[in-house]
């Protein structure tokens, strides 16, 4: 038996033989070793110091190597190695920084054989060279190296890594003077054995310790290292500069990491902390462990594969007290598990698919993909190796290319940037849009429109008797109109702009007669509507009934909606922010006879049917004939979900603002929610920042609503040393001047501050306001050509 | 005093609001004065101040720290002695209180009051009382415990163990917080409500071992009476505030040449290592002498001291404290960092359930265990590694913790009775520190480095309690 496991080659599975088993040891491991022939396994740890011979059914205790009365420190291990060449001899790392040697064949009970106290600290690390019988290299937290030979009673030299706590050191396979060590700062560092002055070269491997590293044992310039911010990373040494190979993210810091024998791009990982399996990466595939491990119920602490060139048996020791003999065909595979199905849109709309070829052969009609196989390799050929009882995915990828014209998304710009969403009477919107969508040649959107005017706002034709009525009464607006233009000059941005077109709209409709304008706007209407003029002259009739009708009628139900409307529109002159319908205020007697109830005004963002109700209430309370708008409202929520289903989520958030509480509680909040988010995202996929931006703001939701408020934070470069700023206030903590004073004034800006994006400089708003109309030239005299739009 | 420096100028700044606040307030009847002088009653305002007009770096964070909190409490003050250090800690701080987090912030500064009253640090209960009303806190919860969410109230047991006994806390415990159906806490605010609970514990330390003095705008530190001589205590005007220096203290004289034994030995030490190998035996037994010892090291004139009610009532059982224990000797049982490290298990449990802070924490302990300017008192070029290790090492064995890799001997071979006095004050029972214990120890040394120090002490105990809890929290999720 001894003699066939020498072999050096490749074995069969026949020379080594066993099962998945286990036994339980009277203390948690640190470390284990496994002796060159691969029959024997030593364990240590604070507690533990044991060898265990490897049966075909299960782990017999050989050797118990703590003896003696009092027990010593040096028994306490925080690593083991047993020699590659020579079988009898074993080095331990103690935790108060001994290094030990045993020599298994001496006599006596104790086989402690050398003991070196040189290292200050706990000792991490011990290694044996390879090929070298006498000399063993340790790694101490104290930050220093130590080579010993056996046959000297001290160290032959020490290395210094000038950085902090050694964590692993590991002579390289093939190169016979070369060793890695890496270190608690993230360094990884290579050194020569003869030349113990400086390293040969250093980088940094990993954001933290480095806690193990591993040579290849086929490859003589790949390591792998893996540390404590969870990843576990391969380098090719070869170059000049050491190159990251493959990287490898795990769930959890990586205490060891060792190569499986016979499988170049197969590791073993385990964890020291939380996650207590352990697994065999494929390094090609690093999303999703190749094999896992997971009989350990506690962290596992040392592991190691048999025998050097067989891949099946991995040992392992844990925290738990167990010391496991894993067999590879029974580890649990994650990709059997994995869901081997894979979408993705490309850039112009071509939709990628990549599944199980079985479930897409039966399919005809597939063509193969002219690009042939560029693509990553490993989804597509892997070499059968039939040692592994492991059924490689082979997955079909389809392509599904969309001719560009079809795909064009150019309609949805378009229609996001025209659509009117608020700003004016809900008929108007609806008209605009109608038109929108018939210019851009899609008619079922455009009557869909059309239809929703009929609907919902036939009585609104009505509201223009109760608008003179109002605006008769409106003694204070024009006071709140002028506080608005000024508010204005110094408003901000595109928001600005927006309450600016307001202002304006509503001017207009101040000065002008309201008879006219309202008149013609009536006579639009109608005659496009034709067929519900009868009722609205109908209801004209009735227009001088009583009120109180209205009154029990309508506003026991629907008192609660009515008050939504008016607070927000007080709210928006003042206050952009807190633009939330959802503000509960109570200024229900205001409705009858209010002078911020301007027709227009009310209807800026959602004016509902229920109050162009209660507008025209006033004076015809009658409307019984007529179908109340909330009998469409099941009909124009599936209309919704069917635009939103086919994907035209555009339209359904769309006639979702303008409709606003006219349809709003007949949805539920998620499906709102979700088609905003839909609708915002694709917004700005398109970079139509301004439409998002409008749409967060007209949204009744507050989850998107807030969408507004996060992330305002805007970082700047201060003006004079162009580095950025870091302090909260004016001054740059670098030079040591303000940063933001305006280019007019001279005076620190504290407060809106506009600055060109070409030359940086900038100022008050005003100031600069003022000066770009009468100069195009910056007035810092930099000489550039401002724009100010 | 001189006005050129900026944070002497923020300084008198913060007095000169207050002031006004108060002037605006009464009408100029009533004029609040600082009670105190200065920001420590153990170190002379001058050189407090002193330290930022030389160092632009400090002047910089405390410009930071100002306009972040609008505030410059008198901890970051003296902790201006060590710029690189004080970045660091107002980074954690910040984060703990302001940033991203599992915790509400009105929870985050009630649970600095609980652990801050656990040691009657009145500052710190007064600062974070302010923070807690700012944030919204509701004011019936400062009643007392029990009038804040049963949450709340079931961290109290917590608390009470890390802040006394830390060693006695299991993996029951940490079950409890997490298995109370609707009070139940998430792995992820246990972290937070833990680093929040050690870091005031030990914060509160700081605040006694430097003897701190009250922010002017809380309670006790401000006085409406008129300045006399009666103000002053008699010590004060003798041991500096600008009179008498420190250093010519006649006692100081007498001590002369404890640095220079100090020193002597640290090199003793560094040399003698390999003749005199101890057995292994004989450290473990050093280990347990120093352990045993410093239960039996007195803390302070054993008075018994109680508190006041207006703290009590943040927390439960007043009478539990780290002196129960030491009386009756009991038993510490040993925790071996090598098998729990902060390095390698602490942090990555942090850092899963509370990102970035585990990093922040890190980055302090490394900032505070390595900080040296490689000078002892008036000596320059001084390896100060050894001692830095022993103090750290020293605390953490009075918690229980052992290093296997060192040797105890060393403790008492480099830190002094008077030193391990203040050292065990500070760290278990820091209400009972006394001025005079801050000047008894170390009298040669500048006060830089006794805050030095106190950084030290502060830090180590931290990590003593989180490992404790650390450790808890992972044998209940294993």
């Amino acid at each position: 038996m001894e003699k066939m496991s020498r072999v050096t080659t490749a074995l069969g599975s026949s020379a080594i033989s066993g099962r998945t088993m286990f036994c339980h040891l009277d203390a948690p491991a640190n470390a284990i070793s496994v002796c060159r022939d691969a029959t024997q396994v030593v364990v240590a740890g604070r507690n533990i110091f044991k060898i265990y011979a490897l049966e075909e059914e299960q782990f017999v205790e050989k050797l118990n190597l703590r003896v003696g009365r009092k027990p010593s420190l040096n028994f306490s291990c925080a690593d083991v190695m047993w020699h590659q060449m020579e079988e009898n001899l074993l080095a331990t790392a103690a935790t108060n920084g001994a290094v030990v040697t045993w020599n298994l064949g001496k006599p006596s009970r104790n086989k402690q054989d050398q003991l070196f106290t040189e290292h200050k600290r706990t000792v991490n690390k011990v290694c044996f060279h390879p090929t070298e019988v006498y000399m063993l290299l340790s790694g101490s937290q104290d930050g220093f190296m130590k080579c010993f030979d056996l046959r000297k009673k001290e160290s032959v030299s020490t290395f210094s890594g000038q950085s902090e706590s050694v964590r692993d050191v590991q002579f390289s396979m093939k190169d016979y003077f070369t060793f890695a060590a890496s270190f608690e700062n993230g360094n990884v560092q290579l050194w020569d054995i003869r030349r113990p002055d400086r390293y040969e070269r250093m980088f940094t491997a990993h954001t933290g310790p480095v806690f193990c590293c591993d040579w290849h044992p086929d490859d003589r310039g790949w390591l792998a290292t893996g540390g404590r911010d969870k990843m576990v990373k391969v380098w090719d040494m070869t170059t000049n500069r050491a190159k990251e190979i493959y990287c490898v993210q795990t769930i959890a810091s990586v205490a060891r990491v060792k190569w499986r024998p016979e499988r170049k791009f197969h590791l073993a990982t385990c964890s020291m902390m939380v996650d207590h399996n352990i697994y065999v990466w494929d390094v090609r595939r690093p999303f999703i462990p190749f094999a896992t491990f997971e009989e350990h119920k506690d962290v596992t602490t040392g592991i190691v594969w048999r025998h050097q060139h067989d891949p099946h048996f991995l040992l392992s020791g844990s925290k738990d007290s167990t010391l496991y003999q894993h067999m590879f065909k029974d580890a649990t595979r994650p990709v059997d598990k994995a869901n081997p199905e894979g979408l993705c849109f490309g850039l112009f709309g071509d939709l990628a698919f990549a599944a199980k070829e079985s479930l897409i052969s039966s399919d005809a009609n597939r063509k193969p993909y002219p690009g042939g196989d560029r693509r990553y390799p490993i989804f597509f050929f892997k070499k059968p190796d039939p040692t592994e009882q492991f059924a490689h995915v082979s997955s079909a990828l389809s392509v599904f290319e969309t001719d560009l014209d079809s795909n064009r998304m150019d309609w949805f710009v378009k229609t996001a940037q025209l659509y009117l969403l608020c700003g004016k009477p809900f008929a108007e919107l609806c008209d605009h849009n109608a038109k929108v969508a018939q210019e851009l040649k899609r008619p079922q959107v455009s009557t869909t429109w059309t239809m929703l005017r009929i609907m919902f706002s036939d009585p609104a034709n009505l509201t223009m008797p109760g608008l003179n009525h109002n605006l008769s009464k409106l003694g204070t607006l024009p006071l709140m109109n002028s506080f608005n233009m000024k508010e204005m000059s110094s408003g901000m941005g595109t928001e600005s702009r927006l309450e600016r077109s307001k202002g304006e709209s509503r001017q207009d409709n101040i000065h002008l007669e309201p008879g006219n304008s309202h008149a013609s706007n009536n006579n639009e209407e109608n005659e496009e509507t034709e067929g519900s003029e009868g009722q609205a002259e109908y209801m004209f009739c009735d227009a001088e009934l009583d009120d109180d009708d209205l009154y029990s009628m309508e506003n026991d139900n629907q008192a609660e909606e009515q008050e939504y409307m008016l607070p927000q529109e007080a709210f928006q002159l003042r206050h952009e922010i807190i633009d939330n319908p959802s503000a509960p205020e109570h200024l229900q007697q205001d409705k009858a006879d209010s002078p911020h109830v301007s027709g227009n005004e009310a209807e800026v963002t959602c004016l509902t049917p229920i109050e162009s109700f209660s507008l025209i209430s006033i004076s015809q309370p009658l409307f019984s004939p007529h179908l109340p708008a909330s009998f469409f409202c099941p009909i124009v929520r599936e209309m919704l979900s069917y635009y939103a289903e086919q994907g035209d989520v555009q339209m359904a958030v769309s006639v979702l603002i303008v409709l606003g509480d006219r349809i709003r509680k007949e949805i539920d909040d998620l499906t709102q929610e979700h088609w905003y988010m839909s609708y915002i995202d694709l917004l700005q996929r398109f970079e139509l920042w301004n439409v998002s931006n409008e749409v967060i703001k007209l949204s009744t939701c507050s989850a998107i609503t807030c969408l507004n408020q996060a992330s305002t934070t805007l970082h700047i470069n201060c003006s004079n040393c162009k580095r950025p700023m870091s302090n909260k206030g004016w001054i740059c903590d670098r030079c040591h001047q303000c940063a933001s004073v305006c280019a007019v004034c001279h005076h620190v800006v504290k407060g809106l501050f506009v600055w060109c994006q070409g030359c940086s400089h900038g100022g008050h708003l005003e100031h600069i306001m003022n000066w770009l109309k009468s100069s195009t030239h910056c007035p810092a005299g930099c000489g550039h050509l401002c724009e100010y739009t | 005093h001189n006005r050129a420096s900026p944070s002497a100028f923020l300084w008198y700044l913060k007095c000169m609001f207050f002031l006004f606040f108060f002037v605006v307030q009464d009408l100029g009847v009533r004029i609040p004065r600082p009670l105190g002088n200065g920001p420590s009653r153990f170190i002379p305002e001058k050189e407090i101040l002193q330290i930022s007009k030389v160092d632009a770096r400090t002047q910089s964070i405390f410009e930071d720290a100002f306009a972040a909190l609008g505030r410059l409490d008198n901890i970051s003050l003296v902790m201006g002695f060590h710029p690189q250090y004080l970045g660091s800690f107002l980074r954690t701080q910040h984060y703990l209180l302001q940033m991203d987090g599992p915790l509400s912030l009105h929870y985050r500064h009630y649970i600095g009051i609980m652990a801050a009253a656990r040691h009657q640090c009145s500052y710190l209960v007064n600062l974070h009382v302010n923070d807690f009303l700012q944030v919204g806190g509701d004011p019936k919860w400062l009643n007392g415990l029990d009038e804040a969410p049963q949450k709340l109230q079931q961290l109290g047991e917590l608390n009470k163990i890390l802040a006394h006994r830390p060693w006695l806390l299991t993996k029951e415990h940490i079950e409890c917080l997490l298995k109370a159906e609707e009070h139940s806490w998430s792995l992820a605010e246990l972290i937070h409500a833990v680093v929040l609970l050690t870091h005031y514990h030990s914060l509160a330390s700081f605040t006694f071992g430097c003897g701190i003095t009250p922010e002017i705008h809380c309670d006790g530190g401000h006085t409406f009476r008129p300045p006399s001589l009666s103000q002053y205590c008699v010590c004060d005007i003798a041991n500096g505030n600008g009179h008498a220096n420190h250093h010519d203290d006649p006692l100081g004289n007498q001590m002369c040449g404890e640095v220079e034994v100090l020193m002597e030995r640290m090199k003793q030490l560094q040399e003698c290592r390999d003749d005199e190998e101890a057995s292994q035996e004989e450290m473990a037994t050093r280990f347990e002498r120093e352990k045993t010892e410093s239960m039996l090291v007195a803390t302070a004139e054993d008075e018994e001291c109680v508190p006041s009610r207006d703290i009590s009532r943040h927390f439960e059982d007043p009478s539990y404290g780290y002196k129960d224990f030491s009386r009756r000797g009991e038993h510490v049982p040993t925790f071996r960092v090598q098998d729990y490290s902060w390095e390698d298990h602490g942090f990555s449990l942090v850092n899963r359930l509370y990102p970035d802070v585990g990093q922040m924490l890190d980055e302090k302990f490394q900032m505070a265990y390595n900080l040296t300017y490689n000078t002892m008192a008036t000596h320059k070029d001084v390896d100060t590694s050894m001692l830095r290790r022993a103090i750290w090492n020293y605390i953490h064995c009075m918690f229980g913790i052992r290093y296997d890799d060192y040797d105890y001997g060393e403790i008492n071979q480099l830190l002094d009775r008077s030193f391990k006095i203040y050292i065990k004050t500070m760290v278990c029972s820091p209400e009972k520190t006394t001025k005079r214990m801050y000047e008894s120890f170390w009298r040669q040394f500048q006060h830089s480095e006794k805050v030095h120090v106190n950084l030290l002490l502060m830090e180590a105990r931290m990590q003593a309690e989180l490992l404790y809890a650390l450790r808890a929290i992972t044998r209940y999720m294993t």
